[in-house]
Parts: structure tokens; sequence; C-alpha cells
């Protein structure tokens, strides 16, 4: 997918680029396709006290891509766009957006980059449409503009009947709606939302899904979500990245990453057969290298070290079953996940109980 | 040497107009970039100018305020009516400066106007200022104010200018009600003079108050809770209007004891002691201030023995006198407020902010 053609910000991020390549990011950006990322961080790390958040984040994000950045809560997302906003100093590395050093240049960062908080808020006692006048003033535009957009913004995310009521009123999605259009007061390159996703329901998570595909398929904009519900991520996002324990565990496009964990030996398997009884069931355990099998409501789920399609094949024609699913689970993020965390879990022995404690909750979620 | 010759050999051989184009092209250049940097900071100046704007709206519509001031013109009253009461006796013993007495003589049981501000101004500053931080925080709006393409010093320096701005209309109207009243009542119109001092003791209440304000905007950096920011605030302001004056004078007997065999230097040491200390507290710093502002009689605000004053004729001050005198004072309160701020500025300025 060549996202550089179709955004407008594509050329000035270059420029911007150019700009700062003489000073000091002189390491050559640019990709193997030729694309200037958009955001970029070298070695960005953050410690409280002795506690790392974010250790040595090397991340490049380039213009109209939804990048999710993933992760059980506390695994330093959070503070990941705190520090790309400016908002946090790093304890060391640096990071840029649109070649703007966030730490140096935390003004001009923020004029580009629209940032939806977690559970934001608004001024209670003033309307919808006041708060995002308020925010176009912060940001200096003219009047008439200000007015233009707010329309225009309130229009896009569906606001426009409930544009006068006072913000307190408000229900948790219409916050998040209205949310998303005060971002886009200022018409930033980059957004940055930090779970967008939380707390609203199927219908406002299907809209706000939408919202979020149009943002970047139609504007260009380069959307940074970090969540940890993997599910609504996985359906809009470009490529994502894998945070454990403020470490970046794995990042690239979801179907790669579920290629290089085949590669690694695991292999997921859906299937179900006629006649649908106990046999079956031992004849998938019986398999070469079979690790477990579930049974998930009519179908069973089988982990393998490789694939075992052929196999499978055969052996039920032979047992006189009738497969009637036979499905290689790919792009899951969930089993990614898992992979990768327990991966990582495998490194650090230390409090691993903890960990796998945490996730058990973090993967019930994602569900 | 050699390449200057041929480069100058090159121009001149060129036509002077791409030169010429250059030089424009560099100069608008480096005038654009100016202009660049100009417009950058003067759209942080509109934030600031929005957040004040916003600030001012959220004060003059918010129940809070309204209460503030119907309590201030409620005790303005209070007091004028007191002084009205009272004040043909005093014009009897002294009839100068009667339009000044409506704001410092008291009635029988209610104290004057000066002495209600000196207690209720810090009332009015905490009130503008103790949840101006944190209230944002709680609410969510915080990170959101921020992560706009503002100067972080901007917010504070908004909410301080609005609380201030309605600090100064509220005390200069208040000033107006006591005075207009008072000239209906007396009908006696003020001399320049005395229009004079009240106009400084106006100032001197508004810098006051702002004092208190922005005190309670560095509580509400500090505190989580708007809660814990309004009690330390109201602790502070009860401790320097009523427990300030014991812990002086007890400070001052430990260091400066007193018994029956004292000596006058001894006593004189005592008393100075115990003014110096209760000068550390704005309440009094103010009470001191304006009495003397107010009152053109009084010469010195430090202690003064009759030697001194032997020969001396007894006479007014005149404003420019008066206002030398507390000038240290102003100073004091002035210094005190910049305290404040420079502590909220720090506070804030490396403050994280994560969502509620």
């Amino acid at each position: 997918m060549d996202v550089t053609e179709r955004s407008p910000g594509a050329g000035t991020a270059a420029a911007g680029m150019d700009m700062t390549a003489g000073t000091d990011t002189a390491s050559d950006l640019t990709d193997a396709s030729g694309r200037h990322p958009i955001i970029h961080t070298e070695g960005l790390t953050k410690k409280y006290g002795s506690k790392v958040a974010v250790s040595e984040l090397n991340l490049d994000i380039y213009p109209g891509e939804i990048f999710g950045l993933l992760g059980p809560n506390g695994a330093g997302k959070t503070t990941t766009t705190l520090m790309l906003l400016g908002l946090s100093e790093p304890t060391s590395g640096k990071a840029w957006i649109d070649g703007k050093d966030c730490t140096r240049e935390p003004i001009a960062v923020k004029r580009t980059v629209g940032y939806l908080p977690d559970n934001v808020g608004f001024y209670s006692d003033m309307t919808g449409r006041e708060n995002l006048r308020f925010t176009g003033r912060l940001n200096g535009l003219p009047d008439d503009l200000i007015e233009k957009r707010i329309d225009e913004l309130l229009e896009k995310v569906g606001m426009t009947e409930a544009a006068d009521q006072k913000t307190g009123t408000y229900s948790r999605g219409m916050r998040q709606r209205l949310g998303v259009a005060d971002v886009l007061m200022k018409d930033p390159k980059v957004v940055i939302m930090d779970e967008p996703t939380l707390g609203i329901d199927p219908e406002g998570m299907r809209e706000l899904m939408e919202l979020i595909r149009r943002l970047a398929a139609d504007d260009g904009r380069t959307i940074l979500i970090s969540s940890h519900q993997l599910y609504q991520i996985q359906q809009i996002c470009d490529r994502v990245g894998l945070f454990v324990e403020g470490q970046l565990v794995a990042c690239g496009r979801i179907d790669e990453l579920a290629r290089s964990m085949r590669q690694e030996g695991v292999s997921i398997l859906e299937t179900a057969a006629f006649p649908d009884d106990t046999g079956f069931r031992e004849l998938l355990q019986s398999l070469g290298n079979v690790d477990s099998v579930e049974r998930t409501g009519d179908f069973y789920v089988v982990r393998s070290r490789y694939d075992v399609k052929r196999e499978l094949l055969r052996r039920s024609l032979e047992a006189g079953y009738t497969l009637s699913l036979i499905r290689q689970r790919e792009n899951d993020l969930d089993e990614i996940y898992r992979r990768y965390f327990e991966e990582a879990g495998e490194e650090h022995e230390s409090g691993d109980g903890k960990r796998a404690k945490r996730f058990g909750i973090f993967g019930k979620a994602g569900k | 040497m050699k390449a200057e010759t041929v480069r100058e050999q090159s121009v001149s051989e060129s036509s002077a107009r791409p030169e010429n184009d250059m030089g424009t092209r560099e100069r608008s250049r480096g005038k654009a970039a100016h202009n660049g940097r100009a417009a950058g900071r003067s759209r942080a100046r509109s934030g600031l100018y929005a957040l004040y704007r916003k600030e001012m709206a959220d004060h003059l519509h918010s129940g809070r305020f309204l209460i503030v001031l119907a309590l201030i013109l409620l005790t303005s009253y209070a007091s004028l009516y007191g002084a009205v009461s009272n004040l043909s006796d005093a014009v009897a013993s002294d009839s100068d400066y009667i339009f000044l007495k409506l704001f410092t003589l008291s009635g029988s049981t209610i104290p004057s106007f000066t002495t209600f501000i000196a207690l209720l101004g810090p009332f009015v500053g905490l009130t503008l200022g103790f949840d101006a931080i944190n209230s944002e925080r709680s609410e969510g709006t915080l990170n959101r104010l921020i992560s706009q393409p503002i100067y972080r010093d901007a917010v504070i320096n908004g909410k301080f200018l609005a609380g201030a701005t309605i600090i100064l209309v509220m005390v200069l109207s208040m000033g107006l009600f006591i005075g207009a009243v008072g000239i209906l009542k007396t009908g006696i119109p003020p001399t320049a003079e005395e229009v004079g001092r009240a106009a400084v003791f106006l100032l001197f209440t508004a810098v006051y108050i702002c004092f208190w304000l922005s005190l309670s905007i560095l509580f509400s950096v500090l505190c989580r809770h708007a809660a814990t920011s309004a009690m330390l605030g109201i602790g502070l302001w009860i401790f320097f209007a009523l427990f300030m004056s014991l812990v002086a004078s007890i400070a001052a007997g430990a260091l400066y004891p007193i018994n029956d065999t004292a000596t006058v230097g001894q006593v004189l040491d005592n008393y100075e002691c115990q003014t110096m200390i209760n000068r550390l507290s704005p309440y009094y710093l103010y009470s001191e201030a304006v009495s003397t502002i107010m009152d053109p009689t009084v010469r010195t605000t430090n202690l003064i023995l009759p030697q001194q004053l032997s020969g001396a004729i007894t006479g007014y001050l005149s404003l420019g006198q008066s206002v030398l005198l507390v000038w240290p004072h102003l100073t004091g309160l002035a210094a005190l407020t910049a305290v404040m701020f420079a502590g909220s500025y720090i506070g804030f300025m490396r403050r994280e902010v994560r969502s509620r």
C-alpha cells in the first residue's frame, strides 16, 4: 500500500525532515520504499525512580498509517504517548514528529498533533459547541474558520443535534465523539488516541472505528491508537506494535506477525467434522506435534508446532470422518499477542506469576 | 585571495539582476522566518487571551462568584451603616477627612470597613483560586488543555489574570459603592486628597486579595483534591488573622523576656521583635498599611518615643508621605505574591499530567 501518494501531508513532512537533517537527526530515516516516517523515536526511555516505564523504544510510523500500540495496562503505552506530545520528559532518547523534536519544540509538535486522552473531559457547564470554540481559540484560529470547522466536525462525528447541550449531560460515547471533533479542530497531521474504545457500546464502537478509518483514508492523517482491546484495533490498524513491560516486543503488519509466528512453529487450526463424536477428538490428539486440542463452541481449536492440515485430511478420510470445517487461524491478534507475551515472560523469569495473572485478565478484556 | 577576485569577476560579468534577486530572496526568507516566529508567538499569546476570556466567563457565570459578591456588598453596607451612625460623634472631635472616616470608623457593634476587608479579602481570593488547576485535572480537561499549542505558564497566567480582573472590579465597585452612599448620607464631597487616599487603599486591597489568589492557585497546583487545597488556604487564613499575633507575642517573649525589673531597652526590644514577626503575616502588613493610608495623623508604623516627638508640630501627613511610609508594605505584599507565583510555576511546569 503506498500511502505517500495520497497523503497531502507527506510533502511537507519530507521538507520538515530535511530541515532538521543537518542538526541532530542525522540518521537516514527513509525506509526501503522511500517513505519518511512522520513519527520517529530513537532509544526513547522513561524511568520513574527505578521502575522503567518505557525502555529503548525505536519506532517509525509513516504518514497516512493507522498504527496500534497494544499492550496490557501499565505496559507504558500512555507514557509513550505523553512523551510524543512533549507532556512528559524522556529520561533518555529522542522523539520526532513531523521533523520536530518532541521535547525541545513541544508547541510546534502540539500544533500538528491532536491528542485524544483516555477518558476525555470537557468543561461541563459549557455546551459542546462552546468547548470546541475554546479549543479553536487556543489554537489561534480566526473566528470564521472556527465556526465553519465546528459545523463541519459536528456533522462528521454526528453530534449536530447535541451540540448546544451542556457537555455535563453527555454520555460517554457522546463525549468520545466530541473528543474526536475536538482533536480535529486544529486540523492535525497526526492524531494520537489513548484507549478510544474504552467503555463504549458496540454500536458506538463500530461508528468510532468507521470514523477513525475515514480520518486516515480520506484525510490522510496518521493515527496512533493505544489500546488493550485487541479485537477492535485489529479491524482497523495497518500495523501494530506490541508492548510488554515497557518494551516493544513486536512490531509490524498483523499478517506479518502471524507469519513470523508460524515460522516460529505455532499453527492454529479450527476444525470440525461429521460425525462429531469423541473419536474425532482422539484423532486430533493423535496427530503429530499437536500441543493442545480445545473445544470452542461447535468446533475444535488445534494448536500444533507445524501445519497438520495434510495429515488431518488424510487421517480423517481414513477414519471415515467428513470434515465440515478446516480453517487456518491467521490474523488473530489475540493469538499473536499471547505468543509474544509468553516469550517475553520466558525472558524475564522474575515475577512470572504476576504477569501471567495480569495477562489472563487482559486476554478476557480483549474478547 | 585568488578565489575572491575570481568571484568578484564572475559577479561583475553576470548581470546584476540575479544577484539582486538572490539578495531579495534571502531577505524575504529571513522576513518570512521572522514572521513565522512572530506568528507563533502571537498565536501562543492568543492562547493566553482565549484562556483569560474563558476564565472570566466562568467566574462571571458561577454561583460562587455571585455569593462572594453578595457577601462583600453586604459587609460593605453593614460597615457603612455602622460608620454613618457613629460619624457625628467622630466629626465632633475631629472634623477633617470625613470621607475617609466612612472607611475606617467602626460602629458600636460592627467593625469598620477596613477591618472587614482585611478579614474577608482572603476569603475572596481563596474562593476564586482554590480549585483552579486541580478541578481541571479531576474533570479530565487539563491534559486536553495542555496538549493544545499553548505554553504551560499561560494556563496559570490566564487563571491568575482572570481572577485578578474580577478582584479589581469587585474592589473598585465596592469602593465606589461606599463612596457614593457616603456622599449621599453625609452630603460632604471628598477632597482630591481623600479620593487619592481611597484609591491607594483600594489598590492595596486589590494587591492583598491577589496575594491570596496566588496562594490558592499554588495550593491548587500542589494538591490533587480541591477540598485539600481549600482546607490549606482556610487554615492559613485563620492562622494569619487570629493566631499570628499570639505566636508573635510568645516568640518575642521567649527571645526578649520581660520581667518586673525589665529595662526600657528590653521592653523596646520585645516590642520590636513582636512587630517584626507580625509583619511576616500578610494580614498584619495589609492592616498596618491601610491604617496608615486612611489616617493622615499616623506618622510612623514603628515605635516612636515621646522624646522623638518633642517639638514636633501636630499636623497631617500629605498623601505622598503616607504612601512613602507604606511603600515597603506594598513591595512586601507584591513580593509574597511573586513567590507564590514562582511556586505555582515550578510545581506546574514539571508536573506530568495524566488522565484523571
